[in-house]
């Protein structure tokens, strides 16, 4: 297991009573990513000036093209919809110590198998149709990273380098399905699925243009965030993530409990590929396939994997990706500029770990025994 | 005359294929073997391979050497996995988190240098012939070994015998086993760690560059879909030799070329299914060689994946 993803500041804490301990440990919380941020943002402003671009001009265009406007928040939330799921997939996991990354994976399947739902129940009800497309994506979803750990488990196989190569596969599957057994022939430039019935797309949310995968996702972080830190299941996983040998001592079910993390991760990130298939594509191909598994990997780790912390997170990197189209069109800079960001912001924000407990303002006051 | 080997073609094909899409995977390895005997584990190498395939081919369209450009894609990935060694030496730094960290930087940088670099055409490596004395053009096609190959297998030896017989290469296995016993013994364990980080890199950048200056021989964002981890993985799989490395890499190279080598006798039916088999093959042979609970053999002790 490794050792510095587990949340450790809160299995440290106290069970009740101290408020000023608790308080303190929250403000570390914040504070130290804040710090990373600042600093990931005065780094990359170095390699814009270093580049005879202005950095003022950048964040301003950041600020513009996320949200300025009615307009491009309504772009960001749209985005933010499925960071919000894939960065779950990495989270939940993390809890127990794991580090997925194969969020990216389970949305192509997650995305192909509701496309393949959908198209299978043409002629059904909307709402039946949905529901069924939803079932797939989980089970798919699910499956897919309960795999991970379940081979992490059981044959003690890195979870990290399995998540990532089974994430190739399944893209491999995807496009196998998408450009053979499933295509629909009429798809001549990009290799698609048969387009989902219009019954079953789903909407947007009334009086905007955002689709109501927004709010599935928010709805899943707040209530995996309960099932973490609310409920005896969140508890054990928080132990085993914390120190495996003690939940063993203890006789917690340590594989069950991996094998059913990993699955709910899974899940969500097959949810988030059926919600950008029913809600945006209306059909499955590589359009799935953007890189919202690897940004999620960064909204996770930036959250500290806090299912709560995910919400705001993930909600200003989906502005990050949504102004990419302005940078590259008013400053002139490649596409790849927003993955240079993402690099050094998560670069800082996994070094800024060796910040906590350095700061004495943040810790308890010493008390005599 | 094309047609003449038929269906042998394929084994021809996937023979000559191992070592052409099987090098990458060699100097990833054995740098990342240096790297794992030192304790550590850096799987930003993916970054590290593409970042080094853009540099070799930027440096040696401009030099007009790609021998410079193999060169520059060596250093620049010395720079690169010494930012990971330097980084990871501080306290609490989690080195698999920090490698996927590296992995999207690498790629990142790469992607956004790389880019007006999509286009042109840069001086390519020299091959060598070996089917010199054949009649047969496949024979002879299969038969065009690239010099990287031998620079590699040589690496690959040199790291054997360095473990083997050489005091540093005793100090790194010393690193990497008991970081505490290393201490005790008055080696400085962070240097040598971030001195196997940095080599690692070193010959990762080499890898990079044989893709973008070889085979497939041009940049563009797509050039590695994953060699660079798969490598991390294989390492386990080859138990930290160098020489089963090479064994390991040249598996791996043949099954990454059965797809294109059937697509070319005709077999089109399930491109992406043998376009899969490499990954597939890497997820089997880790199920198979790892046993949990038990230490493999080889394996440092102080590793975070045999944890």
């Amino acid at each position: 297991m490794t050792e510095a993803v587990a949340p450790r500041a809160e299995i440290a804490a106290p069970a009740r009573g101290d408020l000023e301990v608790r308080l303190k440990r929250a403000a570390e919380a914040i504070v130290v990513p804040l710090v990373a941020l600042l600093a990931a943002t005065a780094l990359f402003s170095v390699f814009l000036l270093l580049l005879g671009k202005s950095p003022a001009d950048f964040f301003a265009l950041v600020a513009q093209g996320a949200f300025a406007s009615w307009f491009s928040l309504q772009n960001t939330l749209q985005r933010a919809a499925p960071l919000l799921l894939t960065a779950l997939c990495c989270a939940i996991p993390a809890r127990l110590g794991l580090v997925v990354i194969g969020g990216e994976g389970a949305l192509a399947l997650g995305g192909l198998a509701a496309a393949a739902a959908g198209i299978a129940m043409t002629g059904a009800g909307g709402t039946t149709a949905q529901l069924v497309m939803v079932g797939a994506s989980l089970v798919v979803g699910g499956a897919w990273i309960g795999l991970v750990g379940a081979l992490r488990h059981w044959r003690g196989i890195n979870e990290t380098i399995s998540s990532l190569i089974l994430s190739y596969i399944a893209i491999a599957l995807m496009n196998h399905f998408v450009e053979g057994p499933l295509k629909d022939p009429a798809s001549l430039n990009k290799p698609s699925t048969a387009a989902i019935p219009d019954v079953a797309a789903i909407g947007t949310i009334p009086g905007t243009d955002v689709h109501w995968g927004l709010v599935i996702g928010v709805g899943l972080c707040v209530v995996l965030w309960v099932l973490m830190s609310r409920t005896t299941f969140g508890f054990a996983a928080r132990i085993v993530g914390g120190n495996l040998r003690a939940a063993q001592l203890q006789g917690l079910p340590v594989g069950r409990l991996i094998l059913i993390a990993s699955a709910i991760g899974g899940a969500c990130a097959g949810l988030a590929g059926m919600i950008e298939v029913a809600a945006v594509h209306g059909r499955a191909n590589a359009s799935l396939v953007v890189g919202y598994g690897y940004t999620g990997i960064l909204v996770a780790f930036l959250a500290r994997h806090n299912p709560l912390a995910v919400i705001p997170v993930a909600i200003l990197f989906g502005g990050i990706v949504a102004s990419g189209g302005l940078i590259q069109r008013r400053m002139g800079l490649p596409d790849a500029t927003i993955l240079v960001l993402e690099g050094i912001v998560f670069v800082a924000i996994l070094v800024s770990d060796t910040l906590y407990g350095r700061w004495r303002i943040f810790q308890p006051r010493a008390t005599a025994p | 005359m094309s047609d003449a080997l038929g269906l042998w073609g394929v084994p021809l094909a996937v023979a000559s294929g191992a070592i052409r899409v099987g090098t990458p995977f060699l100097f990833v390895s054995i740098g990342e073997c240096l790297t794992e005997k030192s304790g550590r584990i850096n799987l930003g190498l993916e970054g590290t391979l593409v970042l080094g395939a853009a540099t070799g081919y930027a440096v040696s369209l401009h030099s007009g050497s790609p021998w410079i450009g193999v060169l520059a894609a060596g250093l620049v990935g010395a720079l690169f996995g010494a930012l990971h060694g330097y980084l990871c030496k501080l306290p609490r730094v989690n080195d698999i988190a920090l490698g996927i960290a590296m992995m999207l930087l690498g790629m990142g940088l790469a992607f956004f240098f790389g880019k007006p670099y999509i286009q042109p055409s840069a001086p390519m490596l020299p091959s060598i012939s070996l089917g010199f004395w054949s009649e047969s053009p496949q024979i002879r096609a299969a038969l065009e070994v690239n010099a990287l190959f031998f620079v590699g297998v040589a690496c690959a030896a040199a790291l054997w015998w360095a473990f083997a017989s050489t005091r540093a290469g005793l100090v790194v296995r010393i690193v990497g086993d008991s970081a505490d016993a290393a201490r005790a013994m008055g080696y400085p364990v962070d240097l040598v760690r971030f001195l196997a980080t940095a080599a690692g890199g070193f010959l990762a950048g080499l890898g990079g560059a044989y893709l973008s200056l070889y085979y497939p021989g041009s940049w563009n964002e797509r050039i590695s879909s994953g060699q660079g981890l798969m490598a991390v993985a294989l390492v386990i799989f080859a138990h930290w030799s160098p020489p089963r490395c090479l064994v390991a890499a040249l598996l791996f190279g043949g099954a990454g070329a059965l797809g294109p080598a059937l697509q070319a006798v005709g077999v089109s039916e399930g491109y992406y299914l043998f376009y899969a088999a490499p990954y597939v093959l890497t997820l089997l042979v880790m199920a198979v060689t790892v046993t949990p609970g038990r230490q493999l053999a080889g394996a440092p002790g102080e590793l975070s994946v045999q944890k």
